[in-house]
């Protein structure tokens, strides 16, 4: 069951961040046992003339690597970010990251917006991470990113779906896929992303900090698949209460 | 404003109740935030069984945050003059018996090279405080040439003016090392005997100017051992937290360099052990958990090994302390004296051991 994103056809729904592995080798084995297809970069991590280890050697060939602008302070920084990215890494999708806050490493959606405007006048495939707004959701989509991606809690906190409340309204307004990212710390957490409705979920520090990286990207990958096939089988809703046994509007089925 | 803070914080460590319980001292470690009375509470806890669980805490805070990564750098010293008289440095003008250096462009050429070859990416460009031996158009010299082999450019310089910081941001420096040393101001009086570093008020407003003009890494700590080890973390963690809320854009770390005899003065006057060390990085962590703790080869092996994954983010690997050390052996004295003398490789692998990535890039060249 493919999907459509950012010009491609994809399987995954499981997108994973390289910048806290503890190496980059195991990269090629998440791909193959996780089925991982999309994997995030930062620019700033790119080291061109790396004499130890370069990210990019071990980012498998049939994979999307989601350059990502990590570090920028301001659209014009990621802006820049981004294109050096795109020649370092032969990729156009941008993953906007503008952070002018560094202790809760929280998103600035206004610097964000203008980024994401810029950046998809010069072609690229934009996919701008956001604090769960609706509003510049919208906005984005207008401007013709190819996806959104809110946070579900502040990033690397594992809290999980947080906010909830304010993810549904996107997932339900946006036509562009939306794709949860950051706070997503357990594969509960993942599958619960999933059954919301999200098109797709990113994870790094929980995969990275586990015990056995490996195995939890296997773990995550099932239950982001998992979450998917209810959502598109259809939830049953949770009930406050039994039947009742006498219904309310009987009355109404008098004389029949 | 940072000196209207200090001066608060001041209030809150003399009127601080040592006396607490393991009960609260677990209840502080279990809290998402930490307050700044929190925060003294745990640089006083002696109780080692406490000291445990603040490590499993720091350690899960690290992993969240910086994930199972070290960024590695290099310091490079361009210039061993200079004009201040601190009592504790080898470098100071009083320890004036060696035939001081500061390095050509060729020579510069030929460090940048070397550490290069090491596979370094983040490099610490200093030199002594003598403005005239070392002038702010050298340093952004430097600065320039190292911008064609690195992409972090961090500096450790005597303090300079906004307009000044501006210059070296224009040459492409990323961010700012700046020491206070200590906290005390008396103290700072006497030990820094004469010389430009003498004004207190002028280095302890510097990592501001260093921001305003655009720096994006500020660095700063105490040196740990000249005065009261304990007042001296309290207060620069409070520097550190005012530096966070206040400029949030800003990448902060902290480092704690142990005094060791050095320059005129025999030794510390409040040495800081090891399990005292440790409690203040993990005390550090709790309190401030995106912020960045660097730990230099100043440190054995031994200690370096075990704070992987215990708080520290960054460290320096295969240092040379010396003027021109890098691209050739020299037998000149250094800043400090290196304990920790393993190669980049054996860093490395070191590192890979303990389930860690040894990370050298940390910025992108040509974004300034």
């Amino acid at each position: 069951m493919s999907y459509q994103i950012g010009g491609k056809n994809l399987k995954s729904r499981f997108f994973i961040g390289s910048g806290k592995l503890p190496s980059y080798k195991i990269i090629p084995a998440m791909v193959e046992k996780a089925g991982v297809e999309v994997i995030t970069v930062a620019v700033r991590r790119i080291d061109t003339d790396a004499r130890h280890e370069n990210v990019m050697d071990f980012i498998p060939e049939q994979c999307v690597v989601m350059v990502n602008t990590s570090g920028a302070r301001s659209a014009d920084e990621a802006v820049r970010i981004a294109r050096i990215g795109r020649e370092l890494t032969g990729s156009d999708w941008i993953k906007i990251e503008v952070e002018t806050d560094a202790k809760y490493l929280l998103p600035d959606n206004e610097e964000t917006l203008k980024a994401a405007e810029i950046l998809v006048n010069e072609g690229f495939y934009v996919f701008p991470y956001i604090s769960p707004d609706l509003v510049t959701a919208k906005k984005l989509e207008k401007a013709g990113v190819s996806a959104v991606m809110p946070l579900a809690a502040p990033i690397g906190t594992n809290k999980g779906i947080t906010c909830a409340a304010l993810l549904q309204p996107i997932i339900n307004e946006i036509e562009i896929p939306v794709i949860i990212d950051a706070g997503i710390g357990r594969p509960s957490h993942a599958a619960q992303a999933m059954e919301l409705g999200a098109d797709a979920i990113l994870a790094n520090t929980a995969i990275a900090t586990a015990a056995d990286p490996l195995l939890m990207a296997v773990a995550m990958a099932k239950a982001v698949e998992a979450g998917r096939m209810a959502f598109e089988m259809g939830l049953l809703t949770e009930k406050d209460f039994a039947d009742a046994s006498s219904p309310l509007t009987g009355f109404l089925r008098r004389g029949k | 404003m940072i000196d209207r803070e200090l001066l608060a914080a001041e209030d809150l460590f003399k009127s601080h109740q040592t006396a607490v319980t393991r009960t609260e001292l677990m209840e502080i470690i279990g809290k998402d935030y930490l307050d700044r009375t929190d925060y003294l509470t745990l640089l006083l806890a002696g109780d080692i069984e406490v000291l445990e669980w603040m490590a499993r805490r720091a350690h899960k805070l690290t992993e969240q945050y910086f994930g199972k990564v070290i960024l590695l750098y290099a310091p490079l010293y361009l210039s061993d003059y200079c004009a201040n008289g601190c009592t504790y440095c080898g470098y100071s003008a009083e320890s004036g018996s060696y035939k001081r250096k500061r390095l050509d462009v060729k020579e510069m050429r030929a460090e940048m090279e070397a550490l290069k070859r090491m596979g370094f990416d983040s490099v610490l460009l200093l030199t002594g405080g003598d403005r005239r031996k070392s002038p702010v158009v050298y340093i952004a010299d430097a600065v320039r040439m190292a911008s064609m082999y690195f992409s972090e450019i961090l500096l450790e310089i005597y303090t300079l003016t906004r307009e000044e910081y501006d210059v070296v941001r224009d040459a492409g420096a990323s961010g700012l090392t700046l020491y206070q040393e200590t906290y005390d101001r008396n103290l700072y009086d006497q030990v820094h005997r004469y010389g430009e570093k003498k004004d207190y008020l002028f280095r302890l407003e510097a990592p501001e100017r260093a921001i305003a003009a655009g720096l994006k890494h500020i660095n700063i700590g105490p040196l740990l051992g000249l005065g009261s080890a304990v007042h001296d973390m309290f207060m620069a963690g409070i520097h550190g937290d005012y530096l966070q809320r206040r400029y949030p854009e800003v990448e902060l770390s902290l480092s704690y360099p142990r005094l060791r005899p050095a320059g005129t003065m025999a030794g510390p006057s409040d040495p800081v052990d090891d399990i005292r060390f440790v409690r203040f990085i993990l005390a550090t962590r709790l309190f401030l958990p995106r912020v960045g703790v660097s730990i230099s080869t100043r440190e054995n092996a031994y200690i370096r090994d075990h704070l992987v994954g215990l708080g520290m983010t960054r460290m320096s690997a295969g240092s040379k302390t010396t003027v021109g050390g890098y691209a050739h052996s020299c037998s000149r004295p250094g800043q400090f004296v290196i304990d920790d003398a393993r190669s980049v490789a054996e860093i490395i692998a070191m590192l890979r051991q303990r389930g860690y990535r040894p990370e050298f890039s940390n910025w992108v060249t040509g974004i300034v």
